[in-house]
């Protein structure tokens, strides 16, 4: 069986590379590619949008409905981790410390629940001492990659960025912390509920804007027709209009995220991880 | 002289595919498939593809290690092919 697939694996690698010779050479001012749409975007995109990052533009405007369902994609990647790892059981056996002499205690009644607070503390079972120096360099670190994170979101009109990549900064910023800290650090400053709401928001902003661009008598994201609402100059109404979008996109990414970390790493029950 | 950067950082990648599926500890092969992503980044942004790097870079080399590593931690480490 291993023998075989071995000869699959190698016959369609070779059908693939003899596919690849009847590529267009990289660059090729002749290749499907660059005949048809680029020429457009190339020329006109800056003057038609506004948005001097041609990449956003074709994201955002011209393919605006794709990059809806790229968002829908992430935010089901997240529901579907919830769906299929969330664990509501209570775990049978609780450690907690305590603080002021270091006992640990280790208690196998599941009803027994010790309050949490000044006395005593939640451990996890594989816990590991948080170390003071990891915690303040990352205490210090995050609200930096925080900040980063909004500046690549709002800055993506006219740098590489947008609210992918911006997202998935912020959602590590999250992570980091869940990993300098502990997960229930995380999970106390931020509710499940939050993270849930947020994904779906932004979601709900990308298509909301979508709609009230039917409303005010355009096509579904023609952000043109946004330009009675918004005050300033009409000509950067498609760059606002990209920028709600991305927004709307940042925030059902890092809310994913988040998600889909939490399940994973504490195996859907939101008590301990990494 | 001119270094052709992008055939070397292209043999980095193929070693690092080759070994993420040949090396048997799975948290091994989830820190070759960072340093794979962050090779093809570096290949997107020698192609001037400035936009698919820092996807790549955040997604690929940052955030999906996280995932592996946190997957690996909640099931085995060692795989038994």
């Amino acid at each position: 069986m291993r023998f075989l697939g071995f000869i699959i694996v190698c016959l369609t690698g070779a059908l693939l590379l003899y596919g690849t010779g009847e590529f267009p050479d990289w660059g090729d001012p002749n290749s499907p590619a660059s005949i048809h749409l680029s020429d457009h975007y190339i020329e006109k995109a800056v003057e038609e949008t506004q948005v001097p990052n041609l990449v956003t533009a074709v994201l955002a405007d011209y393919r605006g409905f794709d990059t809806m369902f790229e968002t829908a994609v992430v935010f089901c990647a997240g529901l579907a981790c919830f769906l299929l790892l969330r664990d509501f059981s209570q775990k049978k056996e609780r450690f907690y410390r305590h603080t002021p002499t270091g006992v640990i205690l280790h208690v196998k009644d599941s009803k027994k629940i010790l309050k949490v607070g000044k006395e005593f503390e939640h451990m996890d079972k594989d816990w590991v001492p948080s170390d003071l120096i990891i915690k303040t360099v990352c205490r210090i670190l995050i609200p930096f990659i925080q900040i980063y994170a909004m500046y690549v979101v709002a800055h993506g009109d006219f740098s590489p960025g947008g609210g992918f990549q911006g997202g998935v900064i912020f959602g590590s910023s999250l992570i980091l912390l869940a990993i300098s800290y502990d997960l229930k650090t995380l999970v106390r400053r931020v509710k499940e509920k939050v993270f849930g709401i947020f994904a779906a928001l932004g979601v709900l902003i990308y298509v909301g804007i979508g709609v009230i661009c039917m409303f005010m008598g355009g096509n579904f994201l023609d952000y043109s027709r946004l330009a009675p609402l918004v005050p300033g100059d009409p000509h950067h109404i498609r760059a606002l209009g990209m920028l709600g979008v991305e927004i709307g996109v940042g925030i059902a990414v890092t809310a994913a995220m988040a998600i889909i970390y939490i399940n994973i790493v504490s195996e859907g029950r939101h008590d301990e991880g990494l | 002289m001119h270094w052709p950067i992008d055939l070397i950082v292209l043999t980095f990648v193929i070693f690092c595919a080759i070994a993420a599926i040949s090396v048997k500890d799975l948290l091994g092969t989830a820190i070759l498939f960072g340093a794979y992503s962050f090779m093809m980044c570096l290949l997107w942004a020698v192609m001037g593809a400035v936009d698919v790097a820092f996807t790549e870079a955040s997604v690929g080399a940052g955030v999906s290690t996280v995932f592996f590593v946190a997957a690996v931690f909640r099931t085995s480490r060692r795989t038994k092919d």
